[in-house]
């Protein structure tokens, strides 16, 4: 194969990791293992941790699909294994 | 004109739209049939995978869940959204590059093997028939409720109605009726929660009427929600976590990597024309998810409140909850509690003979609820709603106007069918294309199998209501029952197909049927062999949730740990796959040439 698939494949797997950490952290970490101590702060009538889980969670994975999709759209350019 | 006609009419109204849409586009080649030619764009595909995903559990039963569960309940919104970062980015490109349209063809042409792809099927069918009888329980709740009988009727209504529908249409067919379900399911989850919000916070957004101040007060509606509630002796609703913290982990790691592995989710992402469309076509789908799963906490709350607001007048006074005259008289009560009594969902018994409906937490461990409760008198807790009756009931409880509670009907019908159709639709193709065509009988015709997956639905549909009617637990939690199958069995053997090139098939089947025993193991010593009342055997294994505590709708992401490493562990002593198949996965993995795709091949 003349594209660098070893590179690409590298890039993609660290990009997957980053979302990851991510995706982890607002969820398991701030929602639920973090979440009696995030309660102390608040977000209007919002404990943050209660926050996190019933409502911000949900927002970041939003984010993070469509960062992850523009991300990926990137890569793809760059190595040159786009579609058409 | 009256809350029944108007019901009558509103429902009748949506059907007539589906069933327009359906002959509209009706299906012809078995291509058609289930996949749609691929020829989807990526926001009506999020529209429709949408509306495939968010069945009766997440309409009708999710939100009564969190309102008895309180903060714990999040692991439903979390792990129902969560999963589909991982759906996006760890396999729909490239199960879409890959070109086939079953999870089973996927299975079976990785791991080079016709036994793979049987065992995938036999995974497939476990975790679908499963969620399917969650979906029956909830239809059978919003039927009950819509015909006024009993929940057990409602659920042979439903059965009749979802079969009818399944067959009648395809994919195609399926995918521009769900965007049209989509839009009035939504429509009937926020409306009420936008008028309830107003209510109670004075802001329309219910996201952020949540967070908002209690009308008439200086509190927040959740600081006075948790007031309420812990003088009646329940858990405080902000912090009561779903049995310990490693539960709740454990249980949405479960949801969130079931919903990666669920075939009707991954069947949608084979119909997107292009690898680009779909990673951002996930997204579209949780746009739309998220729509409803933010809304759906603050229906959770809002309700709560209302309903104590309802049966103690204390509770909008503030004055004291246990004062004699602040319970609801039973003959005074409101229609709506005497529309659901109908179904059975709703009960009330008059423990102490006063003829008032105390609604309090009678197992309670607070010592001060306690003395307050023996002190006026109260004998026990009087009230008993079923929490798959909340979302339906809310607009009711609230007192909102009759089409917005008609809307509600019209939205719980949408959401249990169309899920239980796109489930219908993975089963048939399964049987159908997987299995008869795939191994069995593979010089049968396309009309021949075309017939074959209509019969499997019938089969699958009659098997579910049944065991519907005796349901291992709430819609939700049944249905979460399914995913912890999906995750334990399919999702790890569809990663290591990608991500692994020497991952063999011996490793994968192993690992799968590994997976899928353990989880069944643990249900079933719950729930009953293959849910059937009276066959549990929990006493084996040492009692209730007796590993480390986690519950049997946690229990698929232990699963899923013990595939990985049967997987491996076997994978290391047998021989590598192939040098063309350690080829294929490498080009599975770059976009370009990703072609239509072939289901006949």
């Amino acid at each position: 194969m003349q594209h660098d698939s070893a590179g690409y494949w590298k890039a993609t797997l660290s990009l997957l990791f980053k979302v990851l950490v991510i995706w982890f952290l607002v969820s398991f970490g701030a929602g639920i293992l973090f979440a009696d101590l995030l309660n102390g702060i608040h977000l209007g009538g919002y404990p943050l941790g209660f926050w996190f889980a019933q409502q911000g969670s949900i927002y970041v994975f939003i984010a993070l699909i469509f960062w992850y999709a523009k991300k990926m759209g990137d890569l793809d350019r760059e190595f040159d294994v786009h579609e058409d | 004109m009256e809350l029944q006609t108007t019901i009558y009419l509103v429902v009748g109204l949506s059907f007539a739209l589906y069933i327009g849409i359906a002959i509209w586009a009706r299906a012809g080649s078995t291509s058609e049939f289930y996949a749609a030619g691929g020829s989807v764009h990526p926001v009506t595909n999020g529209m429709a995978t949408a509306a495939d995903w968010m069945s009766a559990a997440s309409f009708i039963s999710m939100a009564g869940l969190i309102s008895s569960m309180g903060y714990g309940g999040a692991l439903f919104l979390m792990g129902w959204t969560g999963g589909y970062v991982l759906l996006a980015m760890l396999l729909a490109p490239y199960l879409r590059k890959f070109g086939k349209f079953t999870v089973p063809q996927f299975i079976g042409d990785r791991f080079y093997s016709k036994s793979a792809s049987t065992v995938a099927v036999l995974c497939l069918l476990t975790a679908s028939i499963t969620y399917i009888i969650g979906q029956m329980t909830g239809v059978g709740v919003a039927f009950s409720r819509f015909l006024g009988v009993s929940s057990d009727t409602g659920i042979y209504v439903g059965m009749a109605i979802v079969f009818a529908y399944a067959v009648f249409g395809g994919m195609k067919g399926i995918t521009y009726t769900q965007v049209a379900q989509y839009i009035v399911l939504i429509l009937a989850y926020t409306i009420p929660a936008i008028f309830i919000s107003l209510q109670l916070t004075g802001n329309p957004l219910p996201q952020l009427g949540l967070g908002g101040t209690y009308s008439g007060s200086d509190v927040s509606l959740l600081q006075k929600l948790d007031q309420v509630v812990t003088d009646l002796g329940f858990g405080q609703y902000t912090t009561t976590t779903a049995g310990s913290t490693l539960n709740m982990f454990m249980y949405t790691l479960s949801l969130m990597i079931g919903t990666a592995g669920l075939p009707h989710v991954i069947m949608r992402f084979f119909t997107v024309p292009r690898v680009k469309d779909a990673r951002s076509s996930a997204g579209w789908a949780l746009v739309f998810i998220a729509l409803l799963y933010t809304t759906a906490p603050a229906v959770a709350a809002m309700a709560k409140l209302n309903l104590h607001g309802t049966v103690n007048t204390a509770v909008t006074s503030g004055g004291d909850l246990y004062a004699p005259e602040a319970s609801l008289r039973y003959e005074e009560r409101p229609d709506w509690m005497k529309r659901w009594e109908q179904t059975g969902l709703l009960k009330f018994e008059d423990k102490n003979g006063d003829g008032r409906i105390q609604y309090y937490n009678d197992k309670t461990a607070n010592a001060d609820a306690k003395a307050k409760a023996s002190a006026a008198g109260w004998n026990g807790n009087e009230l008993t709603v079923n929490p798959d009756i909340i979302v339906l009931a809310n607009p009711e409880i609230a007192l909102l106007p009759n089409w917005v509670i008609a809307l509600v009907a019209a939205g719980g019908l949408a959401a249990a069918l169309s899920t239980a159709a796109g489930l219908l639709m993975a089963i048939s193709a399964a049987v159908s294309h997987d299995l008869v065509k795939g191994v069995f009988a593979p010089g049968i015709s396309e009309k021949g199998e075309l017939l074959t997956g209509k019969i499997a639905m019938a089969v699958a549909i009659v098997i579910s209501g049944w065991l519907g009617l005796n349901p291992p637990g709430f819609a939700a939690g049944t249905v979460a029952l399914a995913f912890g199958i999906a995750a334990s069995s399919l999702f790890p053997a569809i990663m290591m197909g990608i991500f692994s090139t020497k991952m063999n098939k011996e490793g994968a089947i192993v690992g799968m049927l590994a997976g899928l025993f353990v989880t069944l193991f643990y249900v079933f010593a719950h729930k009953g062999l293959f849910f059937v009342k009276g066959t549990e055997y929990v006493d084996l294994i040492g009692g209730p949730n007796s590993f480390f505590g986690i519950t049997p709708e946690a229990f698929g992401a232990v699963g899923a740990l013990v595939n990985f490493v049967v997987a491996f562990a076997v994978d290391k002593v047998t021989k590598e796959p192939p040098v063309h198949i350690q080829a294929m996965v490498e080009a599975v993995r770059i976009p370009r040439g990703a072609k239509a795709i072939d289901g006949a091949h």
